[in-house]
C-alpha cells in the first residue's frame, strides 16, 4: 500500500526516504523555498519552506515525510510568516532591483511576488557589502547574497571550493578560495555550476545581462510557484 | 613560525577535526591567526583555506587581526553589569589607555567585551589571554594595568587575581554525598551493565540541560545502533548567563562526572568520550587533565578498565567563544572542528553524532548524578523530587542576594524557597533559567522548580525592586543577536531587528505600534528559527511583555509612529562638513502634527 | 467639486518617473478628473499641502527637507501611499548609502576631478543631507505601497479605482514588480 501525508487536506503520497517537499513537489504542490534546490542536499537554512506538521513547524527541504503527517503548506498564517522572512532578507541586504541585472529571473524577487509583498516593513541594515568585479567572466555583488550556500555545494561538487560563508550571525560574508581573496584568483570558471545557481543576482555572468527585454523574462508571466514545479517535472522526466 | 605550525599540525595528526583546538593554540601564541598559518594549515591538513576563515570568524576568541599580547576581555553578562562592570571597563580602559574593542598603538594590550563567563557569583569578571579574572574592583584593575604595562608574563601575575571560588552554599543529595572513585564503575559491573541502565531508567533521571530528555532512553537508542562506532560527549559548554554550577562540578568533583561518562560508554559500548569545555573555563583545562591522568593511572580510564574488558578513554576539547555551541548537534560540528551551526533534524546526534556514528551528549550535572544513581541505586535518587521530576537540581544563583552560589534542591521546591535561602529581599523578578528561560514576577514565587513547572538548566538570577525591566531586556537581547550562530533567516536577521526595535523602545523613541510590532517579530523568531537559540531568544520580550504590559506602555510616546532611526544625529555628517548649527540644521525626532 | 476624492503627490528623492507613469493612465485621466480632485502635486503646480484623501509619494528621503515635506503630508493626508522602488527602500538614490557621506561630498566639492574652490557648501537656505537615503516608512507611517520603477501605470489605476469604489485596494500577481 503507498504511504501517504495531507497537505492542506489533499492526500499525497510518498516514497520512503523521501522529505516533504519532495513529496509535494512530485504531486504538484508548491512549497515557497530558496534554499533548496533539488539537485542538491537540503539546507534548511531560508525557512521560507516552513510548513507546519501536526501542529508543529518544520522545514519541508529537510523534515522527512512520514505516513499519516497532517501538513499545513498554502495558509494565510504561512504565507504571512514567509512574506515577513522574504521581508527580512530584503532588509538584511541591498536588494535594489531596478539597477540589478537579474531582475525578472531572480528567484528572491519573484517570492516576493508569490507572496503579494509590496514594501520590505522591517528597518533596513544599509550594511554596504563588498563588490568583487576581479574575475574576467564572473561577478559577485555581495549586497544580494542571501546566505542559500547553493553556490558552496555547487562548487564543493564542481570540486573547487571555490564559495564558503564565513562570519557569525549578522556579519555573515560571502568568501573566496584564494590567497588573495579575489574571486579572480580563484578556480572558478565560467561554465561551473556553482557561477550558475545564485537565486539572486548575486552571482552573474558578465555580458549577459539585460538580454531579455521585459515582459519576457522568467518570472514576467510566470509565478515562481509555476517555474518551481516545471523545473522539478523536467528533472524527472530527464 | 612554519616550525610552530607543523609542529602543531602534527601533535594533532593533521586532522580536520582538530582545527578548532589547533586554531586556539595558534591564537594563544600570536594572539590572531596570521595568514601564513592559514595558508601552511590549508595545505597540511589538507582542506580549503575558506573552511580555516570561516572557523575563525565564527569564534569570538579566534582573530584575523592582531590582539594585544595581553588579551583583556570583560564579561558582558548582566550580573557584572549589575555590579558595576560599565564603570569599571572605563577605568580599565582608561588605565590602560585603550579603547573597548580596540588594540593599543604599541600592539601591548586590547580590551573587548564578551558574553558571561560563568563567574556570576563573584563578578565582574573578565580573562586575560583566555585565564578568568574575578571580583574585579578598582584595586584589582591598578594592580592588572600595573603588571600589562610591567609586561610581567602571565604566569608570574599573583594567584589571587585569578582565584575562583566554588562557593557551595546549599549541598543536597549530590552535593552532600560523592561517590569514591570508582564506586560507580565497580557497583555497575557488579550489577551488570543492563541492570544498571534499568536503575537509571528506574531513577527517572532526566537531562539536566533542561530539555529534560529521559537519560536512560537516550543510553538505550545509542547503545541499540548497529553502527558499531559510538562516542560519549560531556557538553561542558554552559554559555547560558547566570549559569555556572558545571565550573563548580569540575572543580570539586571531576571524577565523578568522569566516571559518569565511562559509565555510559560501559553501557553503550563507546570507546572515545570527549568533554567539551567552553573556552572561558580554559583554567580548568590543565587541572582536568591531570584528574584523567589519575584516573588512566588507577585503571579507571584506558584499556581494560578495571580488568572488564572496557576501553574508554576522555579527550578534552575546548570551545572558543560561541554560546551556540551549548546546543548538542552545533557542539558536535565544533568537535569536528567546524563552525557551531546546528544540524537539521532528524537525524538526531544519538543516531548520528560525531563523525555521522551514534553518540551520547549529556550535561556535566546529568553525568555526574548519573554515576551516584550507579552506586545508591534509583530509589535512594527517586525518592526525592517531584513524580515527573525525579532527583534534586543543581541551580547557579546570583544577583541580587546575599549568599550567590551553588544550590541544590530537591525538585518541587519553590522559589520562594530558594530566595530565602540565598537572603534575596525587596525582590521584583527571578530569571529562571537564564535569558533564553521566564521571567518570572514576585506574583510567582510559589511556582516549583520542575520539569513540568518552571523546567530549567540551573541559571536563577535574581532582581531587586531597584532594577529596571529595559536593562534586563535590553542586555539579553543584544547576547542573543551577538551570539546567533546566523545559519537560518528569521535568527539571523530577526535577533538583529529584535535588538534594534528593543533600543528603539529603550532609548524613549518608541511609539504605539513598537510594542505590537515587537510582539509580532518575537513570535516570528520563536516560531520558525532552526535551533532553541532562536527559539528562545524573544523569551526576554516576551516573558516581561506578557507580565508588564502597563511599563511597555507608559515607556511609549503618546504617538502614532516615531521614525525608525535619529533624525538628527542622521545630519551630523553634513552639519560638520558645512559647519552649520543653525536650527535649519537640526531636525527633530517628532513632528509637531502629533 | 466637494465630493470628489483629494489626492496630492510630490517627488522626494526621485526622477519624476513615477509621475510620469500617473500620466500614462493617458485617455482614463479623464474618466479620473471627473471623480478626483488633484491639489498639491508638480502636476497642479499647487506648492502647499491641505487637507486630502490621499496622498502619493514618490521618492527616498534623503535631506532634511525631505523629512519636512513628508511630515506635512502625513499631516494632511487620510491615506498616504509610498509609490516606488525609491519611496519603499531608497531606490537608486540608495546607491549613496555604499558609500560614506563624508567620500559624497569630499569627492564632489573637494577632492574630486575638475573641482575648483573647493569648499562644502553651507548656506542655511540649503537643506542638509542624511547620512543615508531612507525609505518613507522609516520617517513616517505609510498605510499603503505601490512597488515599482516605476509602478506600472495600471498599478496607479487599480490602485486609484479600487480606492474610489471603496474597495481594500489590492494587486494581483501581474501588477506587483519591484523593477
Amino acid at each position: 500500500m503507498t504511504k501517504t501525508i495531507t497537505i492542506d487536506g489533499k492526500t499525497i503520497p510518498f516514497e520512503e526516504g523521501q522529505t516533504i517537499m519532495e513529496a509535494a513537489a512530485a504531486a504538484g504542490v508548491y512549497i515557497p523555498h530558496l534554499c533548496h534546490h533539488p539537485e542538491y542536499a537540503p539546507h534548511g537554512s531560508c525557512k521560507l519552506c516552513s510548513v507546519t506538521v501536526n501542529g508543529r513547524s518544520c522545514t519541508a527541504c529537510t523534515f522527512p515525510a512520514l505516513e499519516g503527517q497532517e501538513i499545513l503548506n498554502d495558509t494565510k498564517e504561512l504565507n504571512d510568516s514567509r512574506r515577513r522572512i522574504t521581508q527580512m532578507l530584503f532588509v538584511e541586504g541591498n536588494h535594489l532591483c531596478p539597477g540589478c541585472e537579474k531582475s525578472g529571473n531572480c528567484q528572491l524577487q519573484a517570492v516576493g511576488y508569490y507572496l503579494n509583498m509590496l514594501d520590505n516593513h522591517f528597518l533596513h541594515f544599509f550594511q554596504p557589502r563588498e563588490l568583487d568585479a576581479s574575475h574576467p567572466d564572473v561577478l559577485v555583488d555581495r549586497n544580494r547574497c542571501i546566505f542559500c550556500t547553493l553556490c558552496v555545494r555547487a562548487s564543493h561538487r564542481d570540486g573547487k571550493d571555490v564559495f564558503a560563508i564565513s562570519g557569525r550571525g549578522i556579519n555573515k560574508r560571502l568568501i573566496f578560495n584564494s590567497e588573495s581573496g579575489l574571486l579572480k584568483d580563484t578556480d572558478l570558471d565560467v561554465n561551473d555550476q556553482a557561477a550558475h545557481i545564485c537565486p539572486t543576482g548575486a552571482i552573474l555572468i558578465k555580458r549577459t545581462g539585460f538580454t531579455v527585454p521585459i515582459g519576457e523574462r522568467l518570472f514576467d508571466d510566470k509565478t515562481i510557484a509555476e517555474t518551481s514545479l516545471d523545473y522539478e517535472r523536467g528533472d524527472h522526466d530527464g | 613560525m612554519k616550525q610552530f605550525i607543523q609542529d602543531l599540525a602534527e601533535k594533532h595528526n593533521n586532522q580536520e577535526k582538530q582545527l578548532l583546538q589547533i586554531l586556539r593554540e595558534i591564537q594563544a601564541c600570536y594572539h590572531y591567526i596570521p595568514e601564513q598559518a592559514i595558508e601552511q594549515l590549508s595545505g597540511l591538513l589538507p582542506i580549503p583555506r575558506t573552511r580555516i576563515i570561516g572557523v575563525v570568524e565564527f569564534y569570538s576568541f579566534l582573530h584575523l587581526s592582531p590582539r594585544g599580547q595581553y588579551e583583556l576581555l570583560i564579561s558582558d553578562c548582566l550580573t557584572d553589569h549589575m555590579r558595576g562592570k560599565k564603570k569599571l571597563t572605563a577605568y580599565l580602559a582608561e588605565k590602560l589607555d585603550v579603547a573597548v574593542g580596540a588594540v593599543r598603538k604599541d600592539g601591548l594590550v586590547s580590551l573587548d567585551n564578551t558574553s558571561c563567563t560563568g563567574m556570576c557569583d563573584q563578578g565582574p569578571a573578565g580573562m586575560v589571554n583566555g585565564y578568568a579574572l574575578t571580583r574585579l574592583d578598582r584595586a584589582r584593575i591598578d594592580r592588572i594595568a600595573d603588571l600589562i604595562n610591567r609586561r610581567e608574563p602571565l604566569a608570574a601575575w599573583p594567584a589571587d587575581l585569578f582565584y575562583v571560588d566554588d562557593s557551595i552554599a546549599k549541598p543536597g543529595l549530590l552535593l552532600k554525598q560523592p561517590i569514591v572513585q570508582g564506586a560507580a564503575l565497580r557497583s555497575a559491573f557488579k550489577r551488570g551493565l543492563k541492570a544498571t541502565l534499568a536503575e537509571i531508567d528506574q531513577s527517572g533521571l532526566r537531562g539536566r540541560g533542561g530539555a529534560g530528555f529521559k537519560t536512560a532512553m537516550k543510553w538505550a537508542f545509542c547503545a541499540g545502533e548497529a553502527q558499531s562506532e559510538r562516542y560519549v560527549v560531556c557538553n561542558a559548554d554552559e554559555g547560558e548567563p547566570g549559569t555556572f554550577k558545571d565550573r563548580v562540578l569540575l572543580n570539586s568533583f571531576a571524577h565523578q562526572v568522569f566516571e559518569g561518562m565511562t559509565l555510559c560508554a560501559a553501557i553503550v559500548g563507546a570507546r572515545q568520550g570527549f568533554l567539551y569545555l567552553r573556552g572561558e573555563y580554559l583554567h580548568l583545562y590543565e587541572y582536568l587533565q591531570e584528574i584523567l591522568h589519575q584516573r588512566r593511572q588507577a585503571g579507571l580510564l584506558g584499556t581494560n578498565i578495571l580488568r572488564e574488558e572496557l576501553d574508554f578513554d576522555i579527550d578534552i576539547h575546548l570551545g572558543a567563544g560561541a554560546y551556540i555551541c551549548g546546543e548538542e548537534s552545533a557542539l558536535i560540528e565544533s568537535l569536528e572542528g567546524k563552525a557551531g551551526i546546528p544540524r537539521n533534524r532528524p537525524p538526531y546526534p544519538v543516531t548520528h553524532g560525531y563523525l555521522g556514528k551514534p553518540t551520547v551528549v549529556n550535561n556535566v550535572e546529568t553525568f555526574f548524578a548519573a554515576s551516584a544513581i550507579a552506586v545508591n541505586g534509583a530509589d535512594w535518587f527517586a525518592q526525592v523530587g517531584t513524580e515527573k521530576s525525579a532527583g534534586t537540581k543543581i541551580l547557579s544563583i546570583s544577583g541580587d542576594c546575599a549568599r550567590p552560589g551553588i544550590y541544590e534542591y530537591a525538585f518541587g521546591t519553590t522559589i520562594q524557597t530558594v530566595l530565602n535561602d540565598c537572603g534575596a529581599t525587596d525582590v521584583l523578578g527571578v530569571q529562571i533559567g537564564g535569558p533564553s528561560g521566564t521571567f518570572i514576577s514576585s506574583q510567582e514565587f510559589d511556582r516549583k522548580l520542575a520539569f513540568e513547572d518552571l523546567a530549567t538548566g540551573g541559571s536563577v538570577i535574581i532582581f531587586n525592586e531597584s532594577r529596571n525591566i529595559f536593562d534586563i531586556v535590553h542586555n539579553f537581547t543584544h547576547f542573543f543577536a551577538h551570539e546567533s550562530c546566523g545559519f537560518c533567516t528569521p535568527c539571523r536577521v530577526g535577533t538583529s531587528l529584535l535588538k534594534k526595535q528593543v533600543d528603539k523602545i529603550y532609548e524613549g523613541h518608541g511609539s504605539a505600534g513598537d510594542v505590537a510590532a515587537l510582539e509580532e517579530l518575537g513570535q516570528l523568531i520563536r516560531v520558525y528559527s532552526h535551533c532553541g537559540l532562536g527559539q528562545t531568544a524573544a523569551n526576554p520580550v516576551l516573558t516581561t511583555l506578557e507580565r508588564y504590559p502597563e511599563l511597555y506602555q507608559n515607556k511609549l510616546k503618546k504617538i502614532s509612529y516615531e521614525p525608525g532611526f535619529d533624525l538628527d544625529g542622521a545630519l551630523d555628517i553634513a552639519r560638520r562638513l558645512a559647519q552649520r548649527d543653525d536650527a535649519a540644521a537640526h531636525l527633530s525626532q517628532v513632528g509637531d502634527h502629533d | 467639486m466637494t465630493d470628489k476624492v483629494k489626492v496630492a503627490t510630490v517627488s522626494l528623492a526621485g526622477c519624476f518617473g513615477c509621475h510620469m507613469s500617473l500620466l500614462d493612465i493617458d485617455e482614463r485621466i479623464v474618466q479620473l478628473a471627473g471623480r478626483v480632485e488633484f491639489i498639491r502635486s508638480p502636476l497642479t503646480d499647487i506648492k502647499r499641502c491641505t487637507d486630502c484623501d490621499i496622498g502619493l509619494i514618490e521618492g527616498g528621503v534623503c535631506n532634511s527637507e525631505n523629512v519636512h515635506t513628508l511630515r506635512e503630508f502625513r499631516k494632511h493626508c487620510r491615506i498616504l501611499v509610498a509609490v516606488g522602488a525609491c519611496a519603499i527602500n531608497g531606490g537608486l538614490p540608495n546607491y549613496r548609502n555604499y558609500v560614506p557621506l563624508e567620500e559624497c561630498l569630499g569627492e564632489s566639492y573637494l577632492d574630486g576631478i575638475g573641482v575648483e574652490n573647493p569648499h562644502i557648501p553651507n548656506d542655511p537656505e540649503l537643506p542638509l543631507l542624511l547620512d543615508k537615503v531612507y525609505p518613507v516608512h522609516e520617517v513616517v507611517k505609510i498605510d499603503y505601497f505601490l512597488p515599482g520603477c516605476p509602478p506600472a501605470a495600471d498599478v496607479f489605476w487599480k490602485f486609484l479605482t479600487d480606492s474610489l469604489e471603496g474597495r481594500d485596494p489590492s494587486l494581483p500577481y501581474e501588477l506587483i514588480h519591484y523593477d
